[in-house]
Protein backbone atom coordinates (compact mmCIF):
# COMPACT_ATOMS: atom_id res chain seq x y z
CA UNK A 1 0.00 0.00 0.00
CA UNK A 2 1.68 3.26 -1.10
CA UNK A 3 1.64 5.94 1.52
CA UNK A 4 -0.48 8.13 -1.19
CA UNK A 5 -3.15 5.73 -1.07
CA UNK A 6 -2.99 5.53 2.69
CA UNK A 7 -3.11 8.89 2.58
CA UNK A 8 -6.48 9.19 0.96
CA UNK A 9 -8.08 6.52 2.42
CA UNK A 10 -7.69 8.02 5.91
CA UNK A 11 -8.55 11.26 4.62
CA UNK A 12 -11.67 9.90 3.45
CA UNK A 13 -12.21 8.11 6.53
CA UNK A 14 -11.70 11.76 8.78
CA UNK A 15 -14.37 12.96 6.55
CA UNK A 16 -16.90 9.99 7.24
CA UNK A 17 -16.73 10.42 10.24
CA UNK A 18 -17.25 14.44 10.11
CA UNK A 19 -20.19 14.25 7.84
CA UNK A 20 -21.73 11.21 10.20
CA UNK A 21 -21.23 14.01 12.91
CA UNK A 22 -22.87 16.66 11.17
CA UNK A 23 -26.07 14.51 10.27
CA UNK A 24 -26.14 13.25 13.86
CA UNK A 25 -25.36 17.00 15.30
CA UNK A 26 -28.88 18.13 12.94
CA UNK A 27 -30.32 15.61 15.35
CA UNK A 28 -30.49 12.78 13.08
CA UNK A 29 -33.50 14.78 11.33
CA UNK A 30 -33.63 16.38 7.68
CA UNK A 31 -32.75 12.84 6.07
CA UNK A 32 -37.24 12.21 5.45
CA UNK A 33 -37.52 15.84 4.65
CA UNK A 34 -37.45 15.39 1.18
CA UNK A 35 -40.67 12.72 1.57
CA UNK A 36 -43.06 15.60 0.70
CA UNK A 37 -40.70 17.85 -0.78
CA UNK A 38 -42.34 18.16 -4.05
CA UNK A 39 -45.56 18.63 -2.19
CA UNK A 40 -48.39 21.37 -1.53
CA UNK A 41 -48.55 23.53 1.08
CA UNK A 42 -51.21 24.47 2.86
CA UNK A 43 -52.10 26.64 6.01
CA UNK A 44 -54.90 26.19 8.85
CA UNK A 45 -54.98 28.39 11.63
CA UNK A 46 -55.80 26.88 15.25
CA UNK A 47 -56.65 28.49 18.29
CA UNK A 48 -54.26 25.85 19.61
CA UNK A 49 -51.93 23.61 18.62
CA UNK A 50 -51.07 20.87 21.86
CA UNK A 51 -48.17 19.69 21.23
CA UNK A 52 -47.85 19.55 17.48
CA UNK A 53 -44.00 19.49 16.02
CA UNK A 54 -42.64 20.45 12.75
CA UNK A 55 -42.74 16.87 10.71
CA UNK A 56 -45.83 15.91 12.60
CA UNK A 57 -47.91 13.88 10.41
CA UNK A 58 -50.92 14.98 8.53
CA UNK A 59 -53.05 12.11 7.99
CA UNK A 60 -56.44 11.91 5.78
CA UNK A 61 -58.86 8.62 7.03
CA UNK A 62 -55.47 7.28 8.97
CA UNK A 63 -53.02 8.01 6.01
CA UNK A 64 -50.45 9.69 6.61
CA UNK A 65 -50.45 12.37 3.00
CA UNK A 66 -48.38 15.17 4.53
CA UNK A 67 -46.64 16.76 7.16
CA UNK A 68 -46.03 19.71 9.30
CA UNK A 69 -43.27 22.27 8.21
CA UNK A 70 -43.78 25.18 10.68
CA UNK A 71 -45.76 26.51 13.33
CA UNK A 72 -46.05 30.21 14.01
CA UNK A 73 -48.22 32.67 15.46
CA UNK A 74 -50.35 35.35 13.89
CA UNK A 75 -49.81 38.70 15.73
CA UNK A 76 -53.23 39.89 14.68
CA UNK A 77 -55.35 37.00 15.56
CA UNK A 78 -53.30 35.17 18.22
CA UNK A 79 -54.38 32.35 16.51
CA UNK A 80 -51.27 29.20 15.71
CA UNK A 81 -50.77 29.15 12.12
CA UNK A 82 -49.62 25.29 11.45
CA UNK A 83 -48.03 25.31 7.45
CA UNK A 84 -48.09 21.72 5.76
CA UNK A 85 -47.21 20.26 2.87
CA UNK A 86 -49.32 17.46 0.94
CA UNK A 87 -48.90 15.22 -1.17
CA UNK A 88 -49.53 16.75 -4.89
CA UNK A 89 -52.38 13.66 -6.02
CA UNK A 90 -54.20 14.09 -3.06
CA UNK A 91 -56.74 17.33 -3.96
CA UNK A 92 -58.92 18.70 -1.14
CA UNK A 93 -61.89 20.58 -1.20
CA UNK A 94 -61.95 24.25 -0.13
CA UNK A 95 -64.98 23.01 2.58
CA UNK A 96 -61.87 20.69 3.60
CA UNK A 97 -61.60 21.06 7.88
CA UNK A 98 -58.44 20.45 10.01
CA UNK A 99 -58.48 18.73 13.61
CA UNK A 100 -55.51 18.04 16.11
CA UNK A 101 -55.79 14.58 17.56
CA UNK A 102 -53.50 12.60 19.43
CA UNK A 103 -52.23 8.74 18.59
CA UNK A 104 -53.24 6.63 21.21
CA UNK A 105 -53.53 8.02 24.65
CA UNK A 106 -49.93 9.42 25.19
CA UNK A 107 -49.15 9.80 21.40
CA UNK A 108 -47.37 12.36 19.40
CA UNK A 109 -50.14 14.82 17.93
CA UNK A 110 -51.24 14.92 14.36
CA UNK A 111 -53.00 16.89 11.99
CA UNK A 112 -56.23 15.06 10.63
CA UNK A 113 -57.72 16.04 7.72
CA UNK A 114 -62.02 15.67 7.18
CA UNK A 115 -62.23 16.48 3.09
CA UNK A 116 -65.25 18.13 2.31
CA UNK A 117 -67.93 18.15 -0.54
CA UNK A 118 -67.33 20.63 -2.91
CA UNK A 119 -66.31 20.62 -6.52
CA UNK A 120 -63.66 23.05 -6.07
CA UNK A 121 -60.19 22.46 -4.63
CA UNK A 122 -58.13 24.24 -1.83
CA UNK A 123 -55.45 26.00 -3.99
CA UNK A 124 -51.40 25.54 -2.99
CA UNK A 125 -50.88 27.74 -0.29
CA UNK A 126 -54.71 28.20 0.71
CA UNK A 127 -55.97 28.51 4.36
CA UNK A 128 -58.07 26.01 5.65
CA UNK A 129 -60.64 27.73 7.82
CA UNK A 130 -62.81 24.90 9.57
CA UNK A 131 -60.71 23.97 12.17
CA UNK A 132 -60.83 22.66 15.49
CA UNK A 133 -57.20 22.65 18.09
CA UNK A 134 -56.10 20.17 20.67
CA UNK A 135 -57.70 18.56 23.27
CA UNK A 136 -56.11 20.41 26.34
CA UNK A 137 -56.55 17.15 28.96
CA UNK A 138 -55.73 19.06 31.89
CA UNK A 139 -58.64 21.90 31.12
CA UNK A 140 -61.18 19.10 30.64
CA UNK A 141 -60.39 17.32 34.35
CA UNK A 142 -60.40 20.74 35.48
CA UNK A 143 -63.73 21.58 33.95
CA UNK A 144 -65.58 18.07 34.83
CA UNK A 145 -64.04 18.36 38.81
CA UNK A 146 -65.79 22.16 38.05
CA UNK A 147 -68.98 20.87 36.77
CA UNK A 148 -69.22 17.92 39.38
CA UNK A 149 -68.43 20.55 42.63
CA UNK A 150 -71.04 22.72 41.32
CA UNK A 151 -73.57 20.16 39.69
CA UNK A 152 -74.03 19.25 43.50
CA UNK A 153 -75.47 22.71 44.47
CA UNK A 154 -77.36 24.38 40.86
CA UNK A 155 -77.09 21.49 38.58
CA UNK A 156 -77.07 23.87 35.33
CA UNK A 157 -73.47 24.89 34.58
CA UNK A 158 -72.05 23.95 31.57
CA UNK A 159 -69.14 25.10 29.47
CA UNK B 1 -6.69 -22.02 54.78
CA UNK B 2 -4.76 -18.72 55.83
CA UNK B 3 -1.53 -20.60 54.95
CA UNK B 4 -2.79 -21.21 51.05
CA UNK B 5 -4.93 -17.65 50.32
CA UNK B 6 -2.51 -15.33 51.94
CA UNK B 7 0.77 -16.02 50.33
CA UNK B 8 -1.40 -16.59 47.28
CA UNK B 9 -2.60 -13.06 47.79
CA UNK B 10 0.35 -11.73 48.73
CA UNK B 11 2.14 -12.84 45.49
CA UNK B 12 -1.13 -11.93 43.68
CA UNK B 13 -0.60 -8.12 44.57
CA UNK B 14 3.13 -8.50 44.54
CA UNK B 15 2.81 -9.34 40.41
CA UNK B 16 -0.07 -6.91 39.80
CA UNK B 17 1.11 -4.10 41.33
CA UNK B 18 4.37 -3.24 39.48
CA UNK B 19 2.66 -4.30 36.01
CA UNK B 20 0.17 -2.13 36.31
CA UNK B 21 2.90 1.14 36.90
CA UNK B 22 4.86 -0.57 33.61
CA UNK B 23 1.66 -0.39 31.68
CA UNK B 24 0.93 3.52 33.25
CA UNK B 25 4.78 4.14 32.48
CA UNK B 26 4.09 2.77 28.69
CA UNK B 27 0.50 4.59 28.63
CA UNK B 28 1.81 8.08 29.38
CA UNK B 29 5.98 7.69 27.68
CA UNK B 30 3.50 6.72 24.65
CA UNK B 31 1.17 9.07 24.76
CA UNK B 32 3.58 12.40 25.77
CA UNK B 33 6.64 10.50 22.83
CA UNK B 34 4.40 12.95 20.02
CA UNK B 35 7.49 15.39 20.13
CA UNK B 36 10.14 12.86 20.14
CA UNK B 37 12.38 13.35 16.84
CA UNK B 38 11.49 9.44 16.32
CA UNK B 39 7.78 10.00 16.01
CA UNK B 40 6.53 9.76 12.87
CA UNK B 41 3.05 11.29 11.45
CA UNK B 42 3.70 8.85 8.28
CA UNK B 43 3.24 6.18 10.71
CA UNK B 44 0.53 7.34 12.49
CA UNK B 45 -1.44 7.73 9.27
CA UNK B 46 -0.68 4.34 8.64
CA UNK B 47 -2.09 3.16 11.90
CA UNK B 48 -5.20 5.12 11.69
CA UNK B 49 -5.53 3.11 8.08
CA UNK B 50 -5.10 0.05 9.85
CA UNK B 51 -7.22 0.21 12.69
CA UNK B 52 -9.65 2.46 11.77
CA UNK B 53 -10.37 2.06 7.60
CA UNK B 54 -10.24 -1.38 7.47
CA UNK B 55 -12.06 -1.74 10.48
CA UNK B 56 -14.75 0.05 8.59
CA UNK B 57 -16.30 -2.18 6.77
CA UNK B 58 -17.33 -4.20 9.95
CA UNK B 59 -18.64 -1.70 11.87
CA UNK B 60 -20.96 -0.90 9.31
CA UNK B 61 -22.65 -4.51 8.65
CA UNK B 62 -22.71 -4.96 12.82
CA UNK B 63 -24.34 -1.57 13.02
CA UNK B 64 -26.94 -2.09 10.13
CA UNK B 65 -28.06 -5.56 11.97
CA UNK B 66 -27.74 -3.57 15.67
CA UNK B 67 -30.58 -0.89 14.45
CA UNK B 68 -32.69 -3.63 12.79
CA UNK B 69 -32.79 -5.38 15.70
CA UNK B 70 -33.55 -2.70 17.63
CA UNK B 71 -35.98 -1.55 15.71
CA UNK B 72 -37.63 -4.96 15.22
CA UNK B 73 -37.72 -5.33 19.42
CA UNK B 74 -38.28 -1.80 20.26
CA UNK B 75 -41.20 -2.13 17.75
CA UNK B 76 -42.69 -5.36 19.61
CA UNK B 77 -42.51 -3.87 22.99
CA UNK B 78 -44.22 -0.39 22.43
CA UNK B 79 -47.01 -1.47 19.98
CA UNK B 80 -48.49 -2.74 23.11
CA UNK B 81 -49.37 0.50 24.62
CA UNK B 82 -48.98 2.15 21.43
CA UNK B 83 -46.26 4.06 21.75
CA UNK B 84 -44.61 3.11 18.28
CA UNK B 85 -44.06 6.57 17.73
CA UNK B 86 -41.73 6.88 20.56
CA UNK B 87 -39.42 3.89 18.13
CA UNK B 88 -37.08 6.87 16.64
CA UNK B 89 -36.15 8.32 20.20
CA UNK B 90 -35.73 4.29 21.38
CA UNK B 91 -33.28 4.05 18.29
CA UNK B 92 -31.41 6.96 18.42
CA UNK B 93 -31.11 6.83 22.26
CA UNK B 94 -29.75 3.22 22.49
CA UNK B 95 -27.11 3.45 19.99
CA UNK B 96 -25.68 6.95 20.74
CA UNK B 97 -25.46 6.57 24.57
CA UNK B 98 -24.70 2.99 24.97
CA UNK B 99 -24.63 -0.05 21.99
CA UNK B 100 -22.77 2.62 19.57
CA UNK B 101 -19.77 3.27 21.95
CA UNK B 102 -19.62 0.05 23.39
CA UNK B 103 -19.84 -2.12 20.44
CA UNK B 104 -17.30 -0.63 18.59
CA UNK B 105 -14.99 -0.87 21.41
CA UNK B 106 -15.67 -4.78 21.85
CA UNK B 107 -15.53 -5.02 17.68
CA UNK B 108 -12.75 -2.82 17.79
CA UNK B 109 -10.89 -4.94 20.40
CA UNK B 110 -11.42 -8.20 18.10
CA UNK B 111 -10.68 -6.81 15.07
CA UNK B 112 -7.50 -4.36 15.68
CA UNK B 113 -6.57 -4.68 19.34
CA UNK B 114 -5.78 -8.38 18.87
CA UNK B 115 -3.31 -7.58 15.37
CA UNK B 116 -1.85 -5.00 17.28
CA UNK B 117 -0.87 -7.46 20.47
CA UNK B 118 0.15 -9.71 17.93
CA UNK B 119 2.54 -7.53 15.67
CA UNK B 120 3.91 -6.37 18.88
CA UNK B 121 4.33 -9.29 20.23
CA UNK B 122 6.06 -10.91 17.04
CA UNK B 123 8.20 -7.43 17.25
CA UNK B 124 9.23 -8.61 20.62
CA UNK B 125 9.91 -12.50 20.03
CA UNK B 126 12.03 -11.70 16.95
CA UNK B 127 13.92 -8.86 19.22
CA UNK B 128 12.97 -6.37 16.92
CA UNK B 129 12.26 -4.11 19.78
CA UNK B 130 15.41 -5.02 21.39
CA UNK B 131 17.17 -4.21 18.40
CA UNK B 132 15.27 -0.67 18.17
CA UNK B 133 17.01 0.40 21.45
CA UNK B 134 20.48 -1.09 20.02
CA UNK B 135 20.02 1.30 17.22
CA UNK B 136 18.85 3.79 19.86
CA UNK B 137 15.45 3.97 18.35
CA UNK B 138 12.82 4.60 20.92
CA UNK B 139 10.47 1.87 20.62
CA UNK B 140 7.89 4.43 22.20
CA UNK B 141 8.09 7.10 19.97
CA UNK B 142 8.50 4.59 16.98
CA UNK B 143 5.91 1.89 17.84
CA UNK B 144 4.11 3.00 20.67
CA UNK B 145 3.10 6.40 19.96
CA UNK B 146 1.58 5.86 16.71
CA UNK B 147 -0.67 2.72 17.83
CA UNK B 148 -1.89 4.75 20.57
CA UNK B 149 -2.71 7.95 18.99
CA UNK B 150 -3.63 6.10 16.32
CA UNK B 151 -7.06 3.99 18.32
CA UNK B 152 -8.02 7.46 20.51
CA UNK B 153 -7.84 9.06 17.27
CA UNK B 154 -10.07 6.14 15.12
CA UNK B 155 -12.51 4.44 18.01
CA UNK B 156 -14.39 8.05 17.98
CA UNK B 157 -14.72 8.27 14.13
CA UNK B 158 -16.00 5.05 14.11
CA UNK B 159 -18.11 4.93 16.43
CA UNK B 160 -20.09 8.05 15.08
CA UNK B 161 -20.52 5.56 11.71
CA UNK B 162 -21.64 3.05 13.76
CA UNK B 163 -23.78 5.56 15.48
CA UNK B 164 -25.42 6.74 11.91
CA UNK B 165 -25.61 3.33 10.22
CA UNK B 166 -27.49 2.45 13.16
CA UNK B 167 -30.03 4.45 12.98
CA UNK B 168 -30.60 4.23 9.46
CA UNK B 169 -30.78 0.72 9.96
CA UNK B 170 -33.15 0.97 12.43
CA UNK B 171 -35.58 3.42 10.12
CA UNK B 172 -35.42 1.03 7.32
CA UNK B 173 -37.01 -1.14 9.70
CA UNK B 174 -39.39 0.41 11.50
CA UNK B 175 -40.72 2.65 8.83
CA UNK B 176 -40.85 0.47 5.42
CA UNK B 177 -41.16 -2.81 6.94
CA UNK B 178 -43.14 -2.46 10.01
CA UNK B 179 -45.12 1.16 8.97
CA UNK B 180 -44.39 3.47 11.78
CA UNK B 181 -44.77 7.03 10.66
CA UNK B 182 -41.75 8.39 9.05
CA UNK B 183 -42.19 11.89 9.74
CA UNK B 184 -43.34 11.16 13.52
CA UNK B 185 -39.87 8.94 13.80
CA UNK B 186 -37.52 11.50 12.94
CA UNK B 187 -39.50 14.17 14.81
CA UNK B 188 -39.89 12.05 18.35
CA UNK B 189 -36.23 11.66 17.52
CA UNK B 190 -35.33 14.78 16.95
CA UNK B 191 -37.35 16.57 19.96
CA UNK B 192 -35.25 14.12 22.00
CA UNK B 193 -31.92 13.80 21.26
CA UNK B 194 -29.28 16.72 22.33
CA UNK B 195 -25.96 17.03 20.98
CA UNK B 196 -24.35 17.74 24.04
CA UNK B 197 -25.91 15.72 26.66
CA UNK B 198 -26.07 12.42 24.04
CA UNK B 199 -24.36 12.33 20.74
CA UNK B 200 -21.00 14.11 22.50
CA UNK B 201 -21.25 12.25 25.64
CA UNK B 202 -21.07 9.28 23.49
CA UNK B 203 -18.19 10.40 21.73
CA UNK B 204 -16.51 11.02 24.83
CA UNK B 205 -17.44 7.60 25.92
CA UNK B 206 -15.84 6.12 22.63
CA UNK B 207 -12.61 7.98 22.76
CA UNK B 208 -11.96 6.98 26.40
CA UNK B 209 -12.83 3.08 24.94
CA UNK B 210 -10.62 3.79 22.39
CA UNK B 211 -7.40 5.04 24.89
CA UNK B 212 -8.04 1.72 26.57
CA UNK B 213 -8.62 -0.77 24.42
CA UNK B 214 -5.25 0.54 22.41
CA UNK B 215 -3.26 0.50 26.15
CA UNK B 216 -4.62 -3.19 26.52
CA UNK B 217 -3.22 -4.17 23.07
CA UNK B 218 -0.10 -2.21 23.09
CA UNK B 219 0.92 -3.15 26.86
CA UNK B 220 0.13 -6.95 26.18
CA UNK B 221 2.22 -7.12 23.23
CA UNK B 222 4.92 -5.20 25.00
CA UNK B 223 4.61 -7.93 28.04
CA UNK B 224 4.05 -10.63 26.03
CA UNK B 225 6.47 -13.91 26.57
CA UNK B 226 8.53 -14.11 23.53
CA UNK B 227 7.73 -17.19 21.82
CA UNK B 228 5.02 -18.25 20.06
CA UNK B 229 2.93 -19.49 22.40
CA UNK B 230 3.29 -16.08 24.40
CA UNK B 231 2.62 -13.98 21.60
CA UNK B 232 -0.95 -16.18 21.36
CA UNK B 233 -1.48 -15.95 25.23
CA UNK B 234 -1.20 -12.30 25.30
CA UNK B 235 -3.15 -11.96 22.15
CA UNK B 236 -6.40 -13.28 23.90
CA UNK B 237 -5.73 -12.05 27.07
CA UNK B 238 -5.92 -8.57 25.06
CA UNK B 239 -9.38 -9.00 23.89
CA UNK B 240 -10.27 -10.61 27.11
CA UNK B 241 -9.36 -7.73 29.02
CA UNK B 242 -9.88 -5.06 27.24
CA UNK B 243 -13.65 -6.35 26.25
CA UNK B 244 -13.93 -6.86 29.88
CA UNK B 245 -12.71 -3.16 30.97
CA UNK B 246 -14.73 -1.95 28.38
CA UNK B 247 -17.81 -3.29 29.95
CA UNK B 248 -17.01 -2.22 33.48
CA UNK B 249 -15.76 1.52 32.23
CA UNK B 250 -19.00 2.17 30.50
CA UNK B 251 -20.90 1.39 33.66
CA UNK B 252 -18.58 4.12 35.24
CA UNK B 253 -18.46 6.53 32.56
CA UNK B 254 -22.24 6.19 32.48
CA UNK B 255 -22.87 6.67 36.13
CA UNK B 256 -20.77 10.11 35.12
CA UNK B 257 -21.88 11.37 32.13
CA UNK B 258 -25.83 10.80 32.06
Amino acid sequence: MSQRAIDWWVGIFVLLGVAALAVLALRVGNLSGFAYGNGYVLHADFNNVGSLKDRSPVKLGGVTIGEVTHIGMNPQTFRAEVTMRIEPRIKLPIDTGASIYTQGLLGEQYVAIQPGGMLQNLKPGATITLTQGAVNIDQLIGQMVFDKASGSSSGTTTH
Amino acid sequence: MSDFFVPRLGHVVWETVPRLGAATRLLLGGLSAVGNRHFSFRQWLREVYGLGVLSLALMIVAALFTGMVLGFQGYYALVRFGATSALGTLIALSLLRELGPVLTALLFAGRAGSALTAEIGSMKATEQLAAMEMMAVNPLAWVVAPRLWGGIFAVPILCVIFDLVGIFGGYLVSVPVLGVDGGTFWAQMQSNVTLSGDILNGLLKALCFGLVVTWIAVWQGFSAKPTAEGVGAATTRSVVMASLTVLGLDFILTALLF
